[in-house]
């Protein structure tokens, strides 16, 4: 993806604590959000980032969520990240 | 033979260390952060009840000197006496009032053996906001609209021209944001009553603030910088805590704006992010921040370079500092015996002090 240097360049602690060290800003993610974010700098794509939340989480149905819901959740982190400038607004993550 | 830069004798200026501190007491930690640091520090205050006075560790020997109204030669004869007392090799002055005083001394100085690293006093008058819209022109930095007041019946009109709410500001202190004409007029005399004319008006603008401190080698060439972002301000705006960060585009403008001034000695920018992500000027000290010993913890020393270029030592190379190293101001109280305070205000100075037991 593009902006992939900038995303690396995050420091992520295992307690899901991100420090921005371009802004100084700072962040708490949850688990699934932690897991989004590692895989965003390993430079998952789309696919890749849903199947490792679906491989990682246990959904309440006990069978998983449609892979559709979980892309969703993906693109919904993704807009998070652009809207705190940890990506920039034109970054794209690859199917 | 030139004297073991390790060894040296510094004297420091900016004592004062309340809530809105001068930087004097952090230039000395910074000194003394460096293991290799051996030498002796001399504080030079104008107060007896500078905090940095009574600082145990930090200080050898504390003199009052003069205070920047009472003129060159008043602090030209009271650094001839202290250097008689206390050989200096190099002084460092950290507050604005002081550094045309320090700097018409510097062939004085450079007659004394003593160094210093300073802006040149046209550098100096460069960085008044006055001419900040030249200096913005001249480094493609963007600064903030800046008006001089000819007197405060030019406010009546000014919101032709910038809108509500702008800033009143001195040449060099004394700012306040005025949203009315009311308010913009007060601000207007009460920059005068404190600071003189000249009184500017200042556009108003929004966004992150982030300061870099810096060293300029005088040629051109940055020695080294540290941008950080306030991540706690008092109740007067002052930083009370913040993080070194290592955004690009810091460092970039800093090295523009050390290449177009040829700046030398240390130095501070301020400038804001706005929301669409562009950067605009807003400031520039001609000396360390009260922050600067966060540069010592994020490994890049910028008052040990100061000092090493001033004594004429070389430099080691600074390399980017380490985002992420915090700062958290603390307020405590020191212990000092009266005898202490006595000698200070009816001698002027404090000798060979011992650290607090």
């Amino acid at each position: 993806m593009s902006g992939s240097a900038r995303i690396k360049d995050l420091a992520v602690s295992d307690n899901g604590f991100v420090f921005d060290p371009w802004t100084g800003s700072s962040f708490s993610l949850n688990d699934s959000g932690l897991c989004l974010l590692r895989g965003l700098q390993e430079g998952l794509g789309r696919a890749a980032l849903a199947a490792r939340l679906r491989e990682r989480f246990e959904f309440r149905d006990g069978a998983g969520a449609p892979p559709a819901d979980l892309e969703r959740d993906v693109d919904e982190f993704v807009t998070l990240l652009r809207r705190n400038e940890l990506l920039p607004t034109d970054a794209e993550v690859a199917p | 033979m030139r004297k073991d830069p390790e060894q040296l004798t510094v004297a420091v200026t900016g004592l004062n260390a309340t809530d809105n501190p001068a930087p004097g007491v952090a230039v000395i930690r910074a000194l003394r952060h460096d293991p290799r640091w051996r030498g002796r520090i001399v504080g030079l205050t104008y107060d007896a009840l500078d905090s940095g006075a009574y600082a145990g560790g930090l200080v050898d020997d504390v003199f009052l000197i003069p205070y920047p109204s009472q003129g060159a030669e008043a602090l030209e004869a009271r650094l001839r006496y202290i250097h008689e007392r206390v050989p200096l090799d190099v002084v460092m002055p950290t507050l604005d009032s002081e550094l045309p005083g320090f700097i018409a001394l510097e062939p004085v100085l450079s007659e004394l053996g003593i160094g210093a690293f300073m802006p040149t006093a046209e550098q100096l008058e460069l960085r008044s906001k006055v001419h900040l819209p030249e200096l913005g022109a001249m480094t493609d930095l963007r600064v903030p609209a800046t008006l001089v007041l000819s007197g405060p019946e030019a406010l009546a009109r000014i919101h032709q021209e910038m809108p509500y709410p702008f800033w009143i500001k001195g040449a060099f202190y004394g700012a306040a944001r005025a949203a009315n004409l009311h308010e913009a007029v007060r601000a207007y005399h009460d920059v005068v009553a404190r600071w003189g004319l000249p009184v500017l008006a200042q556009a108003d603008a929004t966004g992150v603030e982030y300061d870099v401190a810096g060293v300029g080698d005088g040629r051109g060439g940055l020695v080294g910088a540290v941008p950080m972002r306030k991540t706690l301000l008092t109740d007067k705006g002052k930083g009370w805590a913040g993080v070194a960060v290592r955004d690009p585009a810091l460092l970039e403008m800093t090295a523009r704006f050390v290449a177009a001034t040829r700046w030398r000695g240390p130095f501070e920018l301020e400038l804001i992010k706005d929301g669409d992500g562009g950067w605009q000027l807003l400031e520039i000290n001609p000396r360390f921040p009260a922050w600067i010993y966060l540069s010592a913890g994020a490994g890049v020393n910028l008052p040990r370079a100061a000092m090493r270029l001033a004594a004429g030592a070389p430099v080691e190379p600074l390399g980017p500092p380490r985002a992420g190293t915090l700062f958290v101001r603390i307020a405590l109280d020191q212990i000092a015996d009266i005898s202490d305070y006595e000698q200070l205000i009816s001698r002027g100075e404090l000798r060979n002090i011992e650290e607090e037991a």
